[in-house]
């Protein structure tokens, strides 16, 4: 099996490049390629001009990366402890590792918790303190895979805020970033590659990308329960679409992007007839998610 | 650090070895072996936390780092692997140093053995070069268990008793056949733990010991050099199968 396949791209110095794709689609895989963690099987790969296969040291001292959903380090140890355990792997001198340690932990709001042993941590403070790891060598190129995963709707805002701003005033870093949520990477990337079964089927600016679809019909059906929608793929001018199934309210909502307008009466028809009680239609604004449904046909999640 | 804030290990590392050690130290009673052999007992069992050291800490190591999502921060960091396995052989000798010494102490104390230690000197070289090799033979474990893990622990079990046995870590070698002797000086500990004896409990010199100092040594070298280049072919083969970063495979 290819995880990557034909992949070319390239970002420039200073971005925040955001690679948007569902699980397995090959994200993670491309960035242990760059963080020299796997030999790819053909091509080559460079970080800042340093080929990742044959320059794997030069690399390292570049880089840094942070997984969403890991907690690196040692529960025995305190927060940190294991902040300054990890500086030490980079070789920075004493004083300037504990600053760094003290300005970290305030940066990820974990000041109160720098003498908690790691084993004591909830989930979310453990993310945070990941997070904080992977700026300790202030990298200049940034590998952030899934980074908000697990987080709390204020933490991860806080953590998105912060990598945004140390992009922003440091134009000399530069970010690749990982994600399978859209809002995320609209939010935050100045670019986004949309990535599929291991290969890039669209790369650039979120506002660009979000064009591919303005010629094409969005709409959004709020549904009463859950059904397998995969056969209005059937209805003519269908492009994509996705649903969502949300347990609590019992309710779906069905995405479809379509070649035509016209196409929308139709699915309404189609899902009455079967039986499906519409609660509402609307017509969105263009989302990421859109731009995925109309390339490849179906939804991220 | 981890030791001074969970001392329970003085407990299963320090007094729960001695019951083994004591019922070989019993069963050489009955028999009326010779009073050395209860020294023989209990510098083996000291030893033998140093074999227990290597087998499950030193070498599953970096298994460990991997399966607790330490390996990758470390692989991805500018610092040579040798430097990496070497401060975890530091930390690996100094805390297993203190629980040798406290069954060395204890077992000492408990069964009232006798040492004719006539050449300090030549005990401390064949223990640092005792250590020396067997922790050398560590780091080539350690490179296995980086790329193979769960197969690499099921050969660290198979290992774990042959070892025990073979190197006599509770009676001397020199009673095995010949063609066991022969199997048992293919390991470093054999030798380290025959001149050990031979110092602290017979009294013997350099001299007496200087085959097994040349030995120690040959085999910390070998070793040493085995290690660096199966690090290095272990890391690259991961990184081609992707297995550096594979879990509980």
């Amino acid at each position: 099996m290819r995880a990557l396949d034909d992949v070319s791209i390239s970002i420039r110095k200073g971005e925040l490049f955001g690679l948007l794709g569902p699980n397995g689609a090959g994200k993670t895989t491309l960035i242990k390629i760059l963080c020299t963690l796997l030999l790819p099987s053909s091509g080559s790969a460079y970080v800042r001009g340093h080929d990742v296969i044959k320059e794997a040291n030069h690399v390292r001292k570049i880089i840094n990366m942070v997984t969403g959903g890991e907690t690196p380090g040692y529960g025995i140890l305190t927060v940190a402890e294991n902040l300054w355990f990890f500086s030490q792997l980079y070789g920075i001198r004493g004083d300037v590792a504990k600053q760094r340690v003290k300005d970290l932990l305030e940066t990820v709001g974990l000041s109160d918790e720098s003498t908690t042993r790691m084993n004591r941590l909830s989930s979310g403070m453990k993310q945070r303190l990941n997070v904080a790891r992977g700026f300790i060598n202030d990298p200049e190129v940034l590998f952030l895979d899934e980074p908000t995963l697990g987080l709390d709707v204020l933490s991860a805002k806080h953590i998105r805020g912060y990598v945004r701003n140390w992009v922003n005033t440091q134009p000399e870093k530069t970010v690749l970033l990982t994600t399978h949520y859209m809002a995320e990477a609209d939010e935050l990337c100045d670019r986004v590659g949309i990535i599929h079964e291991g290969r890039i089927v669209a790369c650039d600016k979120p506002s660009s990308l979000k064009t591919m679809v303005r010629d094409k019909s969005v709409f959004q059906f709020e549904i009463a329960g859950s059904s397998d929608y995969e056969r209005l793929k059937a209805v003519k001018g269908v492009v994509g679409l996705s649903w969502t199934h949300h347990i609590e309210s019992d309710m779906s909502t069905l995405k479809v992007v379509l070649s035509e307008q016209a196409a929308a009466s139709e699915i309404e028809s189609t899902l009455r007839a079967s039986g499906s009680k519409i609660l509402s239609i609307t017509t969105p604004e263009p989302t990421l998610e859109d731009v995925f449904i109309h390339l490849v046909g179906k939804g991220l999640e | 650090m981890g030791s001074a804030r969970e001392p329970s290990w003085l407990l299963w590392d320090t007094v729960l070895p001695m019951l083994t050690l004591s019922a070989y130290i019993y069963v050489y009673k009955m028999m009326n072996a010779p009073r050395e052999f209860t020294g023989f007992v209990i510098v083996g069992g000291a030893m033998i936390a140093f074999w227990l050291n290597v087998l499950w800490d030193m070498a599953a190591q970096l298994y460990w780092e991997k399966e607790t999502g330490n390996l990758e921060p470390f692989l991805m960091a500018p610092i040579s692997r040798m430097a990496m396995l070497m401060g975890m052989a530091i930390g690996g000798v100094f805390n297993t140093t203190l629980r040798a010494l406290g069954i060395f102490i204890v077992g000492a104390l408990v069964f009232h053995v006798e040492f004719l230690i006539g050449d300090p000197a030549a005990a401390a070289l064949v223990f640092v070069l005792a250590l020396a090799s067997l922790y050398s033979l560590g780091m080539v474990f350690a490179s296995v268990f980086l790329m193979y893990g769960r197969e690499a622990w099921h050969t660290s079990h198979l290992l774990q008793e042959p070892i025990y046995f073979l190197s006599g870590f509770y009676f001397p070698v020199k009673f095995l056949p010949f063609w066991l002797q022969v199997a048992a000086s293919a390991i470093p500990v054999t030798f380290g733990l025959d001149a050990i004896r031979q110092i602290l409990i017979l009294g013997a010199g350099l001299r007496e010991v200087s085959l097994h100092v040349v030995a120690l040594a040959a085999f910390s070298l070998v070793l040493l050099f085995m290690a660096r280049w199966m690090l290095r072919y272990m890391e690259d083969h991961g990184r081609k199968e992707g297995r550096l970063t594979l879990r509980w495979q």
